[in-house]
This record gives C-alpha cells, sequence and structure tokens, in this order.
C-alpha cells in the first residue's frame, strides 16, 4: 500500500489531510465530545434544514450545512476563515429542527474557540473581538458593563463606527438606558480564581496517542 | 409566593423598563422577588466561542448562590434563561464538565448546585398565578392595545420556557387577549432580532429587525411586545434611525408592561419613559363591577 505521508508543501490526494488539518480535525472532535448534541455532528444527512432555517444564512459565505461538509471533507482551515461561523446568531433554530439531533448552534460555537485560539480568522471581519472583549469585561467586573463593552468594541475594530452609532447612544442613555459606571460585585475576588481555575481546564490538553506528529491521515466521515 | 431573582446585567441598563415592569406586575399580584445576592453575569452565549469551562463555571456561580435561597429563580431575559438553564443540563448530564467546575467553584467556597429550577416570568404567571387570577386582579382596560406578540429565539429553543408550540407559541396571546387586547396574528413571531450581531455586522441585524417590524405594521398592530432586552433594544433603535428608513415609529414594549398597565400600574411604574417611540395608547380604569370578565 503506497504511504499517505505526504510532503506538506506539495498538493495532497483528495480525502488526505495534512498535518494542520488532522491536527485541528482531533481538536475539534475531542471539543465537541464533551457538549451534549454536538457530538451527533456524524448523523448529518446534508438535508440543509439548517440552511433554510437560518435568518442570516442569506448574508453568509458558506451555509451552515456547508460547513459540516466541509468539517468532513477535511477542509477544517477554510471553514474556520469563513464568516459564517462569526454570523451566527445563536437563535438556535437550526438546533431545534435538525432531523438528526445535531445541536449546530454548539458546534459553531466549538468552531469559534477553535478560530479564536488558533488564530484562524476571516480577513477584515472581526467579529471575534465583541466575545473577547464581552469575556473580558466580564472578568473585570463580574457582570457586563454594555457601554464600555461597545465602546471598546468599535475603538478595536473600526473607531468610525462610534460616530455612526452616536445618536442611538444618545438616544439610550437620554432614555436612562445606559449607564455610564460599571458595577463591579462584591465576590469578584472569588469569581476571579473561579475564572483562573476553570481556565486551567481550557488549555490545550495533553494530545492522545501519536497526535502531536506531524502525520498525515485520511478524511473519515465524522469521527 | 417568594421567588429568587435574577435579573441579568440588560435589566440594569438598556432592559431598566422590564425590570421596573417585572417588578410592579409580581408586587401587584403579592409575590415577592428577592434578588439573588451579589449575582454574576450568565456569561450570555457569547462567553462560550472563548472560554467553555469558564463559561459553565461563571454561569454555575449564580446557581450555585441561588441553591443556598432554594427558592424557584426567575430570569426575565431570554439569554439569561437559556445560559443558566444550558449549565444546568449540561453539568447534570456530563460528569467531567460537572467535576471541572466543581473544582472550579471550590476555590470561592461555593459548592455545585442544580436543583433550582430556572424560569421565565412569563411561565410563571401563565403557571402559578394561571390566567383567571391575573385577570380577576385588572383595573384597567387595555382594549386600546393591538400588539404583536414576538417571542424571539431563546425562551422558545432549545428549552421551550412555556408548553407550547415552539414553531409557533401562543402564551403571550392567549395572556393578553384574556386581558382585553386584541393580538394581531404574527407569523415571524419566533424569528431572530439579530441578537448581538447589532453591534458587530449591523447590516445584517438591521434587515432583519426591519421584517420583524414591517411584519407587524402590515398586520395592524400597534405596538410589539417582546419577553427579552435585547429582542426589544435591537427593534427599538429603529424607532432612532427611523429618518434613514420610511418606517414609521412603533413601540416596543414588554410583555410586563402591558400586563403592569392592565393591574393598574401607572406609566412611570412599568417604565414607558424608557421607550425610544413615545407610547400614545393608554389603559383607561374599568367601570366598577366588571372587573374579573373577559372585555
Amino acid at each position: 500500500m503506497r504511504s499517505l505521508v505526504v510532503d506538506h508543501g506539495g498538493p495532497l490526494a483528495p480525502g488526505v489531510l495534512s498535518g494542520t488539518e488532522r491536527d485541528l480535525r482531533e481538536a475539534f472532535l475531542r471539543d465537541i465530545d464533551r457538549i451534549p448534541g454536538a457530538a451527533r455532528l456524524s448523523q448529518c444527512i446534508q438535508c440543509g434544514t439548517c440552511t433554510a432555517s437560518c435568518p442570516v444564512s442569506f448574508a453568509m459565505d458558506l451555509t451552515p450545512r456547508e460547513v459540516i461538509a466541509m468539517f468532513r471533507a477535511g477542509a477544517i482551515e477554510d471553514l474556520l476563515k469563513s464568516r459564517t461561523i462569526w454570523l451566527c446568531a445563536s437563535c438556535y433554530q437550526c438546533t431545534m429542527r435538525c432531523p438528526a439531533d445535531i445541536s449546530i448552534t454548539e458546534l459553531l460555537y466549538a468552531f469559534k474557540r477553535m478560530a479564536i485560539e488558533r488564530d484562524i480568522l476571516p480577513p477584515k471581519f472581526p467579529v471575534h473581538v465583541l466575545a473577547e472583549t464581552f469575556a473580558r469585561t466580564v472578568t473585570r467586573y463580574g457582570r457586563n458593563f454594555e457601554t464600555g463593552l461597545i465602546l471598546s468594541y468599535y475603538l478595536r475594530t473600526q473607531p468610525s463606527g462610534l460616530l455612526r452609532r452616536r445618536r442611538a447612544g444618545f438616544a439610550l442613555w437620554r432614555h436612562g438606558r445606559l449607564p455610564l459606571r460599571p458595577h463591579r460585585i462584591n465576590g469578584l475576588s472569588g469569581f476571579r480564581k473561579i475564572v483562573a481555575r476553570a481556565e486551567q481546564f481550557d488549555l490545550p490538553q495533553e494530545p492522545y496517542e501519536g497526535l502531536g506528529s506531524r502525520e498525515t491521515g485520511h478524511a473519515t466521515f465524522g469521527r | 409566593m417568594k421567588y429568587t431573582y435574577y435579573p441579568g446585567c440588560a435589566l440594569h441598563a438598556t432592559g431598566v423598563a422590564y425590570e421596573k415592569s417585572i417588578r410592579a406586575v409580581f408586587a401587584k399580584l403579592g409575590a415577592e422577588l428577592v434578588e439573588l445576592e451579589d449575582w454574576n453575569c450568565c456569561g450570555a452565549t457569547a462567553y462560550t466561542s472563548v472560554k467553555k469551562t469558564v463559561a459553565y463555571a461563571i454561569s454555575a456561580r449564580n446557581l450555585a448562590l441561588a441553591e443556598k435561597a432554594g427558592l424557584d429563580m426567575v430570569a426575565p431575559c431570554s439569554g439569561c434563561y437559556y445560559t443558566l438553564n444550558r449549565t444546568r443540563e449540561a453539568l447534570s448530564t456530563h460528569a467531567e464538565l460537572r467535576a471541572n467546575v466543581g473544582a472550579a467553584l471550590a476555590e470561592a467556597g461555593l459548592e455545585l448546585g442544580l436543583n433550582t429550577r430556572v424560569r421565565h416570568p412569563l411561565e410563571v404567571l401563565l403557571t402559578d398565578f394561571g390566567i383567571d387570577r391575573i385577570v380577576a386582579a385588572r383595573t384597567h382596560s387595555i382594549a386600546d392595545f393591538r400588539p404583536a406578540c414576538y417571542y424571539g429565539c431563546q425562551i422558545v429553543r432549545p428549552f421551550p420556557a412555556v408548553d407550547d408550540d415552539p414553531e409557533n407559541p401562543m402564551a403571550m396571546e392567549r395572556l393578553l387577549s384574556a386581558l382585553g387586547a386584541f393580538p394581531v396574528d404574527y407569523p415571524p413571531k419566533v424569528r431572530c432580532c439579530g441578537g448581538m450581531l447589532v453591534a458587530t455586522v449591523p447590516e445584517v441585524a438591521r434587515e432583519l429587525c426591519v421584517q420583524l417590524i414591517d411584519w407587524a405594521q402590515e398586520r395592524g398592530a400597534n405596538c410589539i411586545v417582546t419577553v427579552c432586552p435585547l429582542c426589544q433594544a435591537n427593534l427599538d433603535l429603529l424607532n432612532v434611525d427611523h429618518g434613514n428608513g420610511e418606517h414609521r415609529r412603533i413601540p416596543i414594549l414588554y410583555f410586563s408592561q402591558v400586563l403592569g398597565l392592565a393591574l393598574g400600574c401607572s406609566r412611570e411604574e412599568v417604565g414607558l419613559q424608557h421607550g425610544l417611540a413615545p407610547v400614545t395608547l393608554g389603559a383607561t380604569p374599568l367601570p366598577v363591577g366588571v372587573r374579573g370578565g373577559t372585555r
């Protein structure tokens, strides 16, 4: 049998994964293994109910169905670079209607985590910055601080957005809906200890047998 | 009746009218809401994009605090309602995650608590009080209201708050029409408002919100009634931008605001002053002796 090990520079035969793809795939499957509903990824029948149900699929470069197909085909880097996973508004319509009972929304969250962790992101589409800023805001105060969150998101991504949204901001403030100071919880030090301890479980875990090696392998359906 | 109350961050900011009206309605019905001591952000679904175990752990801190109070917890924000329930379910079914989150909570001297039910106020009002009791308590007519009842996403799925058809819930319509309002038929009632996309990809969120408002106005609604602070804010913000489009302004209310008016709360008590479109609709006192009947 011909060896499946190929050069990283050269083109790959159909169905053969590069070392990076294989690494991404294994890490992803390990992650979703702990999410109820998401581990059923292998049950997808490619019916497209998710795409048809998605209220924002009109704005996506890959439809939700295609995301699953590309994952199975081994094109994980390409799908992480798509805007799709960052356009999901978490409305769970696809999850509720999926005939194979796959939690597609949670799958997309797993892709988001992987995209942030590996820094594989779509060009000129910094939506992930909001999630990161949100997480930082919550860790700092124990609660969300909407005014600060939006300010810092726009300052980091597109300061001109603040100018365009100034009327909306002013209207909310004038109607008493935009507090200008954050609220800190009393148990902030304990809260931060919880975050710090939980974070350790989210660090990349020890690779499984032989995973760290740069070998290649075949793409499989689901697992 | 007594409940633990989990406001969530939005109800202390953009959703302040929701907080006022929920408290007013529960007080009118003689129920007590005790705010969860030193609650923290539920993490929303957004935290899950960054760190998984942390997202579950901070959410579980609230459940641990609520466990001490030993009462059912009322969470009016759809995001909080869903996130807290998701945490309960994930930690109940997944031993490894439960162990990890338990270890994290122990750092702050807290113990995992998964027995507290997290409920949405709409369901609490319908189940624990019941439409009959609420109708019996009404003092004002809300016959001027022709609401489009908008449920949005996260109280309907994946954990339906009310035992109802998830594609076509009717709980709000049942409640408001029993109180004398005239809800319109509103097909997009469970479509998404765009959520956080309003900040990140505003043109997409705007498209969704414009459709939701168009649909309501085509059906002759004179207000949209919501159950979620994010839906309310997203739709209400179109009332600011209306100069850019052909949109007529339309009040975006919380179901609890309309309910509060029917129960005799003042406009200020239910927070109508916080809406971005002026609310000209009013509730008129019922003639003596008419209390309790339908219409």
